[in-house]
């Protein structure tokens, strides 16, 4: 992984599709830029600080720097078009981005164009995840549309002759209010070229001031989205289009022992066998499904473990706290074994999750088409530079030669980071010399991608009678490394993320092991609250220093009214914390049917703070969506497998949460104008899995310690 | 393979097809007319839900040669040129997507639960709507979005009544 990459994020140990190639970067020239966009204002915005310093200050240079990230451009008819690497996958960042510009530049929002995911039109990104959007690119477009602001209010104080200070700029205008004069970027900016590198420094309209950004803007495109008329990424045609099916494998990491595509050659379709890679395009999806029934292959696998043993291989399988990324595998301090010999209460528990799967509703798809050497590819991604990097690698061509196109896609939520259907579409369409597109079936998408990891975490603790807690040791194995950490004031700690070769195919997914390691921190700090007989939340207060984190703790118990008196079956509990500089506190009601065990969720209280809030609309449908979500994981969703096969993998197997298992939910927002703004795709959901297992015991007595909690509901004795 | 007619959004069309084929199949491989999504194949997501004869079905799971001769409405066809059908408005108004893979579906659904009962409780909304996902989670904004689809096909229904 390059320099530059590592800049922009540290990744956690658990994405592991992630150790991909190393990125390619273009020389630019301003003149190709013009060259390609027509005559107006170009303003590019450089990630690192170092190479601003270096090299910002002209709009004269020829040459740009290559490490740009973003780049806005006004033509010459007014229209605004900005060009980022990001991608929107239902996070609606095509809507936030766009606030951001039309603040800072003064620009009504329909003027805006936001150009995403191409790797031909957009500067490299490293891709859409860890909630890295707000806090970086949002940023930066904020400063890029400033720094148009200020070159097209200095071309009017050059016109005009007059101190550029005295002038403003309003709803797409540069205005003179000693004057009363104004004009239109348009007019300003005829048959200009100019290039302006984003000055790091520029004055940043505060978030009290915010008109456009601030405010619940609706998805910009939102149209196109109720009348069916977008096109994701399975809905891309081309003419002479062949529709491509792959042969899956017996089993996972099984090889091919013999083969006959004899018959589904004669049906008329393109048959590729290449390694380990069989498939077909075929005039119609219909044909194509026809002639994979009929190859016949033999497949070679060797015996592997089912998720019955999963836990004990886990734990015993692990390698001695390395984590690959080399960063974050162990955090020691104090003196733990002494301090636990000298606690008046020891507690050591054992938590577990389960793999469970994305489940984005529009499976992976891509469309690929080739001009001689030259790789076209649409396809729903979270890292279309990386997949580009994938596909080259594959066909032995280089980056520039491959164009990866990613369309507003049907959600991915961590899970779509890699370029399996793209190289699949490629391949087939190098055979058939016609466009293909691979779009993979439901079953496709349980069993070939990749899954959150599964693991177990091990918490060992001692307290003191009045409530202080003295100790912490926490082993986590295989699930991940994200919100390992405690924030929770502890004087002597041993926090260790174990690696383990995972039986299945694993990545990132929304919230990461957070979910995982807050589950088994917030589920193991109530029981130590009941351990010493106190309160769930005094005793987290108790605890707890980080004043944002008490603050959300406090917003979501006044809204819930802890302390209320509950009725029979009726449970409550909370669970909180602190993940990619978010903050959140969520309360559950739980309600649990005496004679079937059922549990229902009757009601979700979050609080959350993430600085200043861009689109509050938005934050809270994230919010609400993430609890939603999060309520699979937490009550019912989990993996089965078996000897090399996913058994579970339909949409009539595997529970995903329906409108049935929606509780009432109730967000408190904390706006933080004095903060800046960061990513809530993924923080709400940590707190949702540990506050309904606090719940469940709130209500019954019965203290569960895996995800999933109840995915057959509750044993009532 | 065999000649098919259907009638889809009110036009006649004439298709070259096994009788077999999914009508989802259809709709997007042959028209073009991808609003209808593939979500799971089996019928468990929605996100292929289209109107036969008025009636909510799952497009992935229909065979094509069972709809010939009835009306069969997806999402292309609901808005009236640019005036968008009321329940589109009301998802729009609500904020009630994210990816918005599922919107078509969970669309064309809720027209098919308000023409059976316009002015539906919570909890039959929730009945009838229980066999549409959307992963992303926003099930109470659409809920709301129906419950204003509703109003404002009660009010308009009454402002028809009392302009008679």
């Amino acid at each position: 992984m390059s320099e530059g990459v590592n800049l922009e994020t540290v990744l956690e140990p658990e994405r592991y599709e992630l150790r991909a190639t190393a990125p390619y970067r273009f020389d630019l020239d301003r003149r190709d830029f013009f060259k390609f966009l027509g005559a107006g204002v170009l303003v590019v915005s450089v990630l690192r600080p170092a190479v601003v310093a270096q090299e910002s200050g002209g709009g004269r240079r020829e040459s740009l720097p290559k490490e740009i990230d973003a780049w806005l451009h006004i033509a010459e008819n007014g229209k605004v078009t900005v060009y980022t690497g990001k991608v929107e996958v239902g996070q609606n960042i095509r809507t936030s981005l766009s606030q951001a510009v039309a603040e800072e530049l003064h620009v009504p929002i329909e003027k805006i164009e936001m150009v995403m995911g191409d790797t031909q039109l957009t500067p490299f990104d490293m891709g859409t995840f860890g909630s890295r959007t707000t806090p970086t690119m949002n940023l930066q477009l904020r400063k890029v549309a400033a720094a148009a602001r200020d070159v097209l209010i200095g071309v009017a104080a050059k016109q005009w002759n007059i101190d550029a200070q005295r002038l403003t700029a309003s709803d797409g205008r540069v205005s003179d209010p000693q004057t009363k004069r104004s004009v239109e970027y348009a007019a300003l900016i005829k048959g200009e070229q100019l290039t302006e590198t984003l000055p790091a420094e520029d004055p940043l309209i505060p978030a009290a001031n915010w008109k456009v950004a601030g405010q619940s803007t609706p998805k910009v495109d939102g149209r196109d989205f109720v009348t069916g008329r977008h096109r994701y990424p399975s809905d891309q045609t081309l003419p002479g289009i062949l529709y491509g099916k792959v042969l899956r494998p017996a089993a996972f990491d099984a090889t091919l022992a013999s083969v006959d595509t004899q018959n589904a050659e004669k049906m008329g379709a393109t048959v590729v066998h290449d390694g380990n890679f069989l498939g077909v395009a075929a005039e119609s999806s219909t044909l194509a499904d026809a002639a994979l029934g009929a190859i016949h292959a033999e497949w070679k696998a060797e015996p592997q473990i089912s998720n019955r043993e999963l836990f004990d291989y886990l734990k015993t399988n692990a390698t001695e706290g390395k984590d690959p990324t080399g960063d974050g595998e162990r955090y020691d301090v104090g003196a733990v074994d002494q301090a636990l010999a000298s606690a008046d209460h020891r507690l050591n528990q054992t938590y577990t999750v389960a793999y469970i799967a994305h489940v984005p509703l529009e499976p992976r798809a891509a469309l690929a088409k080739w001009d001689g050497d030259q790789l076209t590819v649409w396809t729903g991604t979270q890292r279309p530079f990386g997949v580009r990097g994938q596909l080259a690698e594959a066909f032995h061509i280089p980056e520039d030669h491959v164009r990866v196109v990613m369309p507003d896609t049907g959600s991915g939520y961590g899970g779509k980071h890699t370029g399996e259907t793209a190289i699949e579409a490629a391949r087939l369409a190098r055979a058939a010399k016609r466009p293909v597109k691979v779009v993979w079936t439901r079953e496709e998408e349980f069993s070939w991608a990749y899954f959150r990891p599964a693991g177990v975490i091990d918490v060992t603790s001692g307290v003191r009678n009045d409530g202080t807690i003295t100790v912490w040791e926490f082993h986590n194995y295989n699930s991940g490394s994200a919100g390992i950490r405690t924030y929770y004031e502890i004087p002597n700690q041993r926090i260790v993320f174990h690696a383990v070769k995972s039986p299945l195919r694993q990545g990132s997914y929304r919230a990461l092991a957070a979910t995982a390691n807050h589950f088994a921190r917030e589920s193991h700090m109530d029981e130590i609250a009941h351990a010493v007989k106190m309160d769930p939340l005094e005793f987290r207060l108790k605890n707890l220093k980080n004043d944002r984190l008490r603050a959300v703790f406090e917003a979501a118990a006044k809204q819930f009214g802890w302390g209320k008196s509950k009725s029979a079956g009726q449970g409550f509990g909370m669970g909180g914390g602190y993940e990619k500089l978010g903050n959140i506190a969520t309360f559950a009601e739980v309600s649990i049917d005496s004679k079937s065990g059922e549990v229902k969720v009757v009601r979700v209280v979050s609080a959350f703070e993430c600085g200043a809030i861009v689109n509050p609309d938005n934050l809270r449908n994230q919010i609400e969506g993430s609890n939603v979500q999060g309520l699979g994981g937490a009550l019912f969703e989990a993996i089965q497998f078996d000897n090399g096969k996913i058994v579970n993998g339909r949409l009539s197997q595997y529970r995903v949460p329906r409108f049935s298992d929606a509780p009432a939910l109730e967000t408190v927002l904390l706006d933080r104008k004095d903060i800046p703004s960061v990513g809530a795709g993924e923080c709400p959901m940590i707190g949702l899995a540990p506050a309904i297992a606090n719940a469940i015991f709130d209500a019954t007595g019965q203290r569960l310690r895996a995800l999933p909690l109840v995915p057959n509901g509750l044993k009532m004795s | 393979m065999a000649t098919i007619r259907l009638a889809i959004n009110g036009q006649p069309n004439t298709i070259d097809a096994d009788a077999q084929t999914s009508l989802l199949t259809v709709l997007r491989e042959h028209l073009d007319l991808t609003g209808s999504k593939y979500g799971c194949g089996e019928g468990q997501c929605g996100a292929c839900t289209v109107l036969i004869d008025g009636k909510a079905q799952r497009s992935c799971i229909t065979r094509v040669g069972t709809v010939t001769g009835k009306q069969i409405t997806t999402i292309e066809g609901l808005a009236l040129g640019e005036h968008l059908h009321p329940v589109q408005q009301a998802f729009l108004d609500e904020g009630a997507m994210q990816c918005a893979y599922c919107t078509s579906g969970m669309i064309m659904s809720a027209v098919a639960l308000l023409q059976k009962n316009p002015t539906p409780k919570e909890n039959e909304i929730i009945d009838f709507m229980d066999g549409n996902v959307c992963r992303c989670g926003t099930y109470p904004r659409i809920v709301r979005a129906i419950q204003r689809a509703a109003r404002t096909g009660s009010a308009s229904a009454a402002a028809k009544g009392a302009s008679r």
